[in-house]
């Protein structure tokens, strides 16, 4: 009986090795041939926008989006381990579980009033 | 139906697999992904073709089987651009990342139950976490690096506009995801693989847990940025979106990424919903046949993708949004609540009686708890069916009764329910301003 990680990694290994032996085999295969107009950046024809310092901003929205995520996410996976203890945790987890959510709740219900979700 | 083995851990049972074997089933994995990829893309570039009543790629190969891999070859020898924009260690990295994390999460699923391989008796499933759902997703995590990093390294504005695009889609319905796959938790009691699939001998899980599955489905859809989410790439607004200027081989790789991507959502949605490699109506399913089940509901979950893609359209980036944000996560932290009460008046954690109903057992609570709930979900449905109603009516605009077709000068087609105004009268009031404006 080997660590159950062993096996995870060695399909880790095999994907990395032939993604890189396909990407390296194309770059030895193929053809090489420089031309100014290929290496610009793709807008379709059209003179490329010039690149902002540090590659620009971004909308605020991402920004917000990512952290909703962040504390979303983590509390969904705070939920994991009363599931899989439910049935050895009793009432107990049933009543830990619905103040839980009903918290969450709270937070999601500030979130939404504040047009936290509102994209436009 | 199978006996199952148990390991410690609450795990599958590897006692009798050497490290060479794991090494064995890891390229067994690896290329059955492969070959799946190879016709998956043939499968469905035929069956868009057929739903848009052209016949799709048919020359190369018996029924053009080998067209994938023609386009593989013409892939390889195409040359691989990089703009100059471009950071050049970040752009190689991107495919990479993407095209290795999409294998890994196969690994912890159950293909098939214990079958005998060079005469050592071994479950078809590489390995078994207790965690394993959790590392499907932390996996999931990690290959959304890709999509960002390719956006961002490209140095060009739409691939970066599809990567956000991109990133923002995909943690959204990640939390959905991952709330969605909480019951499956609690009628199972584990996280393990094989465990899910053993909890579902008697019931599979998309019954007792319908509408997690149905969340799932959506979840999968968007997490895998297939239309009618593919926002990402909508080549209509953003080019081709994070992979605009990537060619050649590395292109291969996020396509190649993209679809394995699809079984694994697929792969765990059969797992924890459709009863793993378990065949239907008591078939056989011992051994290798866990193998031919659990490839048949791959497939039907393959086909679903391309159905939707035949017959939907993209939906719009906001409503997307608003769809993930204040349906799907509200309402599958209620499921939640909802299952974990059903668990518990089904453990009898709140005594009451049992009743026999056509002669089967109930427990009074279970009923009350099922009541309970159906009774919100109508008394809900109510009140905010009502008030979208409401809502919808206020928006709309105020069309005026009667219209003068001429009003602006150009004759304009009354809508329906408009009455229009004396066609005498507006011939009127037009040479009024005539002679007005002369005057």
């Amino acid at each position: 009986m080997t660590n159950p990680y062993v096996p995870l990694l060695i399909l880790l290994a095999l994907g990395f090795g032939f993604a890189a032996l396909s990407v390296g085999t194309s770059l030895v295969v193929g053809p090489k041939r420089y031309n100014r107009a290929k290496a610009e950046a793709y807008e379709c024809g059209i003179q490329p926008t010039p690149r902002a310092q540090g590659g620009g901003r971004v909308p605020i929205k991402y920004f917000l989006t990512a952290m909703l995520f962040i504390i979303f996410d983590v509390e969904s996976v705070f939920l994991y381990p009363f599931a899989v203890a439910f049935n050895q945790l009793g009432l107990f987890a049933l009543v830990e579980m619905v103040l839980f959510i009903i918290t969450v709740f709270v937070a999601y219900a500030y979130v939404w009033k504040r047009g936290g979700l509102e994209w436009d | 139906m199978t006996a199952f083995i148990a390991g410690p851990n609450g795990t599958a049972d590897f006692s009798d697999t050497p490290l060479w074997l794991s090494v064995v089933k890891a390229l067994f994995i690896f290329v059955y992904l492969l070959v799946s990829t190879l016709l998956v893309i043939w499968f469905e570039r035929r069956v868009i073709g057929r739903m848009q009543q052209r016949p799709g790629p048919n020359r190369n190969g018996p029924f053009g089987l080998l067209q994938t891999l023609a386009d593989g070859m013409k892939s390889m020898l195409k040359e691989d651009l990089k703009p100059a924009n471009a950071d050049s260690v970040v752009f190689t990295l991107a495919p990479l990342i993407t095209a290795t994390m999409c294998f890994v999460s196969f690994s912890i699923m159950p293909l098939a139950g214990d079958v005998t391989l060079f005469g050592h008796r071994t479950p078809l499933q590489l390995t078994d976490l207790p965690v394993a759902v959790l590392m499907v997703l932390a996996v999931a995590g990690v290959g959304i690096y890709g999509i960002v990093l390719a956006g961002w390294s490209s140095g060009s504005t739409y691939p970066l506009m599809g990567s956000l695009r991109a990133t923002a889609q995909m943690v959204s319905y990640e939390i959905a995801m991952g709330l969605s796959l909480v019951s499956v938790f609690l009628y199972s009691g584990s996280m393990a693989t094989s465990q899910i699939v053993q909890a579902q001998e008697s019931l599979w899980h998309f019954i007792p847990a319908c509408f997690a599955f149905f969340v799932y489905v959506v979840t999968m859809v968007g997490e895998t940025n297939r239309l009618p989410f593919d926002l990402a790439e909508g080549e209509g607004e953003i080019v081709g979106g994070y992979f605009t200027e990537y060619s050649g081989m590395r292109f291969a790789m996020f396509f190649l990424g993209e679809y394995i991507n699809m079984f694994t959502v697929a792969a765990l949605a059969t797992t924890m919903f459709l009863g793993g490699w378990q065949a239907p109506f008591g078939l056989p399913d011992n051994g290798w046949w866990g193998l031919l089940w659990f490839t048949a509901k791959l497939w039907f979950f393959m086909f679903v993708f391309v159905w939707l893609r035949g017959s939907l359209p993209r939906v719009r980036y906001d409503q997307f949004m608003r769809f993930g944000w204040k349906f799907l996560i509200p309402t599958t932290l209620l499921w939640v609540v909802a299952v974990a009460f059903y668990v518990a008046a089904k453990n009898n954690w709140f005594g009451g009686p049992i009743l026999q109903i056509a002669g089967r057992d109930y427990s009074l609570a279970v009923l009350i708890v099922i009541g309970v709930c159906a009774s919100l979900v109508i008394v809900a449905s109510w009140i905010l069916g009502d008030r979208a109603e409401r809502r919808a009516a206020e928006r709309l605009p105020q069309i005026p009764v009667e219209v003068d077709p001429f009003a602006g000068g150009y004759p304009v087609p009354p809508l329906p329910g408009q009455r229009l105004v004396e066609p005498g009268a507006a011939d009127d009031a037009y040479a009024a301003t005539k002679e007005v404006s002369r005057g």
